[in-house]
């Protein structure tokens, strides 16, 4: 099983290459809303790609109030 | 069978396949516009049976396939409107919109939903009343309605019995929570998983090779596999209108509207 630093990277990676910001510009402690500048409906999305990548079901009431990327990759490891 | 422009929805027939494509945005919210459009639709489904032999529906916009019902259209109408007036308003739009799935649903032609993305509440109602769902890996489903104190009012929850196990109906229902398509297809909700931006081209494919078959022998099996849950639909109507007639509904649509929640889509 991966390490949280390992899952949170593989979050940033993805997150970086798929709405296109320059992956040094993220780190684990970032506001993913703010970061990434997404919407609702986008967040919809990334949350379908992390599902997808991980193997996961992630319920989207997990995710309220989550909004840094550490947290989210402690979310997800909970449920590898 | 003459194709149609409107300002929320278009339609368009090729060789007895027509492809309903919906474009009101952000995200194909129903509301009276659409619903009016619908009708239309719903009426000119009616006249196809001697031409047509399937119908896709499908989305133009890139958020997903239907945000469902347009509650912000709810809540500017119901603001300040007494209850007893308020609840004719939404019986009177639920009986049109019941109308129109219901003659989706029951159609002898041959019915697809292609879905992508967002497929909430009243959008997940409209791609139940299909007879198939073909769904982009990207999309997402969801029946966010008790978050607001209300139920699917469009039929949803009778469909949803219809056609998949009662412990996913429950988790659905019960939890608001929504799933991707991988899980969506593991459950039996939706009948093909295709790859991110293909379930239109698959849904064409779909349609061509029903096309193959005698219409009347088509007609004849989708009557004998869909039972028809009318009298639930319409118990579904009076069990909504109830619930809608409480505060707390208001307060959940007031919410939602007003929210500055950058997740208002969440349950």
């Amino acid at each position: 099983m991966p390490t949280l630093e390992q899952t949170t990277e593989e979050i940033l990676t993805l997150a970086a290459a798929h709405f296109k910001v320059p992956r040094e510009q993220l780190s684990p402690d970032d506001d993913f809303f703010k970061k990434l500048k997404i919407d609702s409906l986008q967040a919809l999305e990334l949350l379908t790609r992390l599902e997808h990548h991980f193997s996961v079901e992630l319920p989207d009431y997990e995710l309220q109030g989550v909004s840094d990327f550490r947290t989210l990759a402690e979310r997800i490891q909970a449920r590898l | 069978m003459t194709n149609f422009t409107g300002k929320t929805l278009s339609w368009e027939w090729k060789g007895g396949v027509c492809e309903l494509g919906l474009h009101r945005e952000p995200c194909n919210e129903i509301g009276s516009e659409m619903l009016e459009e619908f009708e239309r639709f719903a009426a000119a489904l009616e006249r196809a049976f001697e031409e047509g032999c399937a119908v896709i529906i499908y989305s133009q916009l890139k958020p997903g396939f239907s945000a469902g019902a347009d509650l912000r259209e709810l809540y500017s109408r119901s603001r300040d409107v007494p209850v007893a007036e308020r609840v004719a308003g939404v019986r009177e739009f639920l009986e049109r919109i019941h109308k129109v799935l219901n003659t989706l649903d029951a159609s002898p032609l041959t019915t697809i939903a292609a879905v992508h993305g967002v497929t909430f509440g009243g959008g997940l109602e409209l791609a139940l009343a299909c007879d198939l769902i073909i769904a982009d890996k990207m999309a997402r489903f969801c029946f966010p309605e008790l978050r607001l104190g209300l139920i699917p009012g469009f039929g949803g929850i009778p469909r949803l019995k219809r056609d998949l196990g009662n412990a996913v109906v429950r988790d659905l229902l019960l939890t608001g929570r929504s799933i991707n398509a991988t899980k969506a297809a593991s459950v039996g909700l939706v009948s093909q998983l295709v790859a991110e931006g293909q379930a239109l081209n698959v849904a064409r494919a779909t349609a061509a090779q029903i096309k193959k078959f005698d219409r009347k022998t088509s007609a004849t099996t989708k009557q004998s596999v869909k039972p028809m849950p009318y009298a639930d639909v319409r118990q579904e109507i009076g069990l909504f209108c109830e619930l809608l007639a409480r505060p707390a509904v208001d307060e959940g649509l007031r919410k939602f509207v007003e929210s500055a929640d950058v997740l208002p889509y969440l349950p």
